[in-house]
């Protein structure tokens, strides 16, 4: 039944067979196509490293653009000649140098092949590239790849932009998009890091053919298969580089941070990290050395506080903690509580403020009143569980605000702060039963409670706008489409009515006009409202905390200032928000005395 | 002392030539993939992939000599242990292995490696064969198909779990055999069906015009065919499911397929749409190919290959070399030997007298046949890019062995086969 099937084998093999010894025949005999391509030989791969994206502050002025650099680069196999004397002479190398290049050139086993080409310096200068642009031709086998390293206009800003260094190993292992190849540049932290995507534009490659000597012939098949490299995105800060200048110069000297956001875009003003660092020392060819000096810093100049420091938020925090027992009804704006520092220490010469007051004066006692009432609302019958239903509303409340997780800022590292949770407790109290007594130092910022100042600045905004944030952006534009991410347009309103805010407004406005705020925070021709945070550090002086906004209509800027142990937060903290809000709003400093007291730095007793 | 056991004299030299012939050439190539004419290098050279190579053809001949001292009777009697052996070692692969080039196919044995997939080939053959060949086996009884469907796609699906996709589809050539032991050819035809929509899928920038093509065919069919409605419900049944294959083939293609093995499909429509990117191995390797000329440049004379402009040159993409050095009177040459060895395995196929032994041969001649068809249509651009290796040549101790035993198995089975009537 099989019959003849045999024979459709046998006819299969041959045909087939046929058919490739037919295409071979063209391929090999008829096209000279390919025959031209022997007798030139090969074709060389030309990468055409792109522009990375550059980045303008608000007002269109450069941030980090580039500059060229180049690379020696060297294909061993062409190598022919070679007069080592000469060449150290050309390039500025010793003998040693010279035989340790060459070494670490063989000792990257894998990697290493006579026939493609290997980077052999990195990074020279302009001056050197000018300098042996004209020998080159000296030196068969050696060729310069231009490519072009990250330049900043300002030492300004540098924990938010980040730097670009040559991708790691681990980093080319754990690429996903299969993009990067050994050598090439990635941004490592802030801004170059979160938008890689969006800057690093697309690499181009060039075919050139080469004759037997490895001489250029010219471009495979006219150029028909090159690509041009695209360059990345451009970026658009919403950082007001004055600003941010202005507030760096503040912080001279100074461990903490400024945080200016505009509230009604949540786009970032200016954030600054004290102490920086200046971003073009982590550059081209002084990356390594500068980059161990800097790491090894015991001011930690890397570590970006306005994000990573998690700090108590102090006193500012009575504002969240009005709203939210308005909110829930357990005190009116007319609640009057007597200040009877008994339980609880206070400040200045208050004894029974209405809410305005209490946060004017910021008084203690007021707010662990408030705080017991809110948690021991009477909804349960043991004051356990009472306090454990009252902390589980007044927690809803709180992270409305954006408090206890990390905002999502366009940056990496952002830290959550911490705001606790009955669970929390619990764990902290080893499963034993826990009550408002043992918890009660939340009410006035201290204890448990832990902030960033980004979180303090888009809180500020929050009162500012009466009730809801954008999420903190630095970038407000990429490319030409010139629009932020879209998860940056969306508003997160809090779960407090709107009306209560009005009355969080008055208080603050009352505290910079009146209250503890009333002798640095003050500005001539503007309402600035704000709210002074003086945190507990003891032995060490207490730690420095001011948020504030301005105008009270229609605000322009929201801030908020950690200064670490700066004392007093209607101090140091104080002056120096009053002091950016006014370099914003006027453009200029019209108080220099505030300016000099800043400047001059002795704040704690 | 048995009859027999002295079996160089029934043993069938030609094709004993004709592997030694394919094996020295290929060691040759090996060598001349990774020549560097600077470094003054031997082609015995131990940290060469020649000198490498060298010790595994040594021992494919060890492996070769203790096949036929065998008994002849071993390879059908533990056929199905051999298999369930087979099974175990796939399956611990993925757990034991070790990963080699993002594909986690191999075991180690200290700093030496194997890949279990080479040798399920042959186990797998032996398995086919021995279920083929049992007593009221029946080609067109559908319990007994399946059966074979699910002989040969257990090793299959174990090896597409590695990710080795290339050898995976090797087993698909069992179809053949079935084919010759009397499957309706039905299969076949669907397949090549298959793959024409295939290719056609990718072709047509959107499967809506392919629709309207087939709506097109259906409608005329229909008007001009007798109208009676069976036939035009049949009609429309079969475009339906055609357009059905269409529509899957096209989500496979877009969702199914990884990134890669879209682009090596693209690549071979339409191999110049992006030479640095997918097209790259292709193009580079036809234009090494096609610089070789009618007589090549010489043995290791070749510049495009050993210049690692084709990748894996001394693997899969072996017989760049050989078109570039050796140029068309070469890749005749060694075309020519590939075809006369699988015609020769045929003719040794018919002249079996029993099932076991033919279906074995048959299958010998099928793997063969599919890797030399796939692996050299890949380098000259006729079909996808699918990494498997050509027999004998490709750099690698398993793969070698691989085919070595596939080979001498059926030179063991054909010097007995006169002894096959007498035992039944």
């Amino acid at each position: 039944m099989n019959e003849g099937r045999k024979e459709i084998f046998q006819v299969v093999f041959v045909l087939v067979g046929f058919v490739f010894l037919t295409k071979l025949f063209f391929v090999q005999v008829v096209d000279n196509r390919y025959a031209d391509l022997a007798n030139s030989n090969s074709i060389l791969r030309v990468i055409e490293y792109p522009f990375r994206g550059l980045i303008t502050d608000r007002n269109g002025k450069l941030i980090v653009f580039n500059t060229p650099e180049y690379d020696l680069q060297v294909i061993v196999k062409d190598i022919k000649n070679f007069d080592s004397a000469k060449f150290c002479q050309v390039f500025n190398l010793t003998r040693q140098e010279l035989r340790k290049h060459f070494k670490d050139l063989r000792a990257k086993k894998k990697e290493y092949s006579a026939v493609k080409p290997m980077r052999f310096l990195s990074q020279l200068s302009s001056e050197e590239w000018a300098r042996v642009q004209d020998r080159i031709e000296e030196f068969p086998g050696f060729y310069i790849q231009a490519r072009t390293t990250r330049a900043y206009s300002t030492p300004a800003l540098a924990n938010a932009l980040g730097y670009v260094s040559e991708i790691s190993k681990e980093q080319l292992k754990n690429d996903e998009s299969k993009i990067y190849k050994q050598g090439d540049y990635i941004g490592q932290s802030g801004i170059e890091a979160f938008y890689e995507k969006q800057l690093r534009g697309q690499r181009g490659v060039r075919f050139k053919l080469r004759d037997v000597q490895g001489i250029e012939k010219g471009s495979f098949k006219n150029g028909e298969y090159d690509t041009i490299s695209v360059p990345g995105q451009d970026l658009t800060s919403s950082i007001d580089l004055n600003l941010q200048r202005y507030g760096e110069k503040l912080m001279k000297g100074k461990a903490g941070s400024i945080v200016a956001i505009e509230p009604a875009t949540g786009e970032v003003l200016a954030l600054v990290s004290g102490p920086s660092y200046d971003p073009n020392l982590l550059t081209g060819k002084k990356y390594s050395s500068n980059y161990k000096l800097i790491s090894t810093d015991t001011m930690k100049p890397l570590f970006n506080r306005p994000l990573m420091a998690q700090y108590r938020p102090g006193s500012i925090f009575k504002i969240a903690q009005a709203m939210t027992a308005l909110q829930e009804k357990v005190i009116t704006p007319e609640t009057r509580i007597v200040c009877d520092r008994t339980i609880i220490g206070c400040h200045g010469p208050h004894t029974n403020e209405d809410l305005r007051g209490a946060i004017a004066n910021s008084c203690n006692v007021y707010f662990y009143t408030v705080l017991r009432r809110m948690l021991n609302q009477g909804k349960a019958n043991d004051p356990f569980s009472d306090a454990r239903i009252g902390l589980k509303e007044w927690d809803s409340h709180i992270t409305s605000f954006g408090f206890g997780n990390r905002l999502g800022i366009d940056l990496p590292n952002e830290k959550d702060g911490l705001i606790p949770t009955p669970a929390y407790y619990d764990k902290a109290y080893n499963n034993r039963p826990w009550k408002f007594s043992n918890i009660y130092s939340i009410a006035i910022g201290e204890g448990e409670n832990l902030v960033v100042p980004l979180q303090m600045a888009n809180f500020a905004a929050t009162v500012a706008n009466r009730g809801f944030y954008y999420t903190p952006h630095l970038i407000k534009g990429i490319g030409k489409e010139n629009k932020p991410l879209p998860q940056y347009t969306e508003r997160h309103y809090t779960t407090i009515d709107s009306s209560y805010f009005k009355i969080a407004v008055d208080a603050m406005q009352q505290v910079v006009d009146a209250g503890t705020g009333q002798w640095y925070a003050k500005l001539p021709d503007v309402v600035v409202c704000g709210k002074t945070g003086t945190v507990q550090n003891d032995p060490f002086p207490a730690h420095s905390v001011f948020i504030a906004f301005a105008p009270r209509v229609n605000p322009k800027i929201a801030i908020s200032v950690y200064v670490e142990h700066g004392g007093q937060g209607a101090g140091a903290a104080a002056s120096i928000a009053s002091l950016m809000i006014e370099q914003y709003l006027f453009k200029k400093t019209r108080r220099q005395y505030i300016e000099d007291y800043v400047m001059a730095g002795i704040f704690a007793k | 002392m048995r009859r027999g056991d002295d079996i160089s004299g029934s043993i069938d030299w030609v094709t004993v030539m004709l592997y030694l012939v394919l094996v020295t050439f290929g060691w040759m190539n090996v060598f001349a993939a990774v020549y560097d004419e600077n470094a003054n290098q031997s082609i015995f050279d131990l940290s060469l992939n020649s000198g490498r190579q060298l010790l595994f053809i040594v021992a494919s001949a060890l492996i070769a000599l203790v096949i036929t001292i065998i008994d002849m009777r071993f390879y059908e009697t533990f056929a199905y242990i051999l298999y369930g052996i087979l099974l175990l070692v796939l399956l611990s692969v993925p757990i034991i292995g070790k990963e080699v080039g993002g594909n986690k196919a191999w075991i180690g044995i200290g700093s030496f490696g194997v890949q279990p997939s080479e040798f399920a080939k042959f186990v797998t053959a032996l398995a086919v064969a021995k279920y083929m060949g049992s007593v009221g086996f029946r080609m067109d009884n559908l319990r007994n198909q399946a059966m074979l469907f699910i002989l040969i796609g257990v090793p299959m699906g174990l090896i597409l779990l590695q990710k080795d996709t290339g050898t995976a589809l090797v087993f698909t050539s069992f179809i053949l055999v079935f084919f010759r032991e009397g499957m309706s050819p039905f299969l076949l035809i669907v397949g090549i069906c298959a793959a024409v929509i295939f290719i056609l899928t990718l072709l047509i920038p959107h499967p809506i015009y392919l629709h309207i093509a087939i709506g097109v065919v259906l409608l005329g069919l229909i008007v001009m065919g007798k109208k009676r409605l069976r036939r035009i419900v049949l009609l429309t049944v079969g475009a339906l499911l055609i357009s059905g294959v269409i529509e899957s083939v096209d989500y496979v293609v877009h969702h199914v397929l990884k990134p890669h093995q879209q682009n090596r499909v693209k690549a071979l429509i339409n191999p110049d749409a992006d030479p640095l990117g997918f097209g790259w191995n292709v193009t580079q390797s036809k234009i090494a190919i096609g610089s070789g000329g009618f007589f090549g440049k010489g043995f290791l004379k070749g510049t495009q290959t050993k210049f690692d402009f084709v990748p894996a040159q001394s693997t899969d993409f072996i017989f760049c070399t050989i078109g570039e050095e050796h140029g068309w009177i070469g890749s005749f040459i060694v075309i020519t030997l590939f075809v006369a060895l699988l015609l020769r395995i045929i003719f040794l196929a018919e002249r079996q007298k029993n099932r076991f032994n033919r279906v074995y041969a048959y299958s010998v001649a099928s793997i063969f046949f599919f890797h030399f068809a796939v692996n050299i249509g890949m380098t000259i651009g006729l079909f996808p890019v699918i990494g498997i290796p050509l027999p004998f040549f490709s750099y690698g101790g398993s793969a070698l062995w691989g085919f070595t035993i596939l080979l001498f198995i059926l030179l063991k089975l054909d010097a007995h086969r006169g002894e096959v009537l007498q035992r039944i």
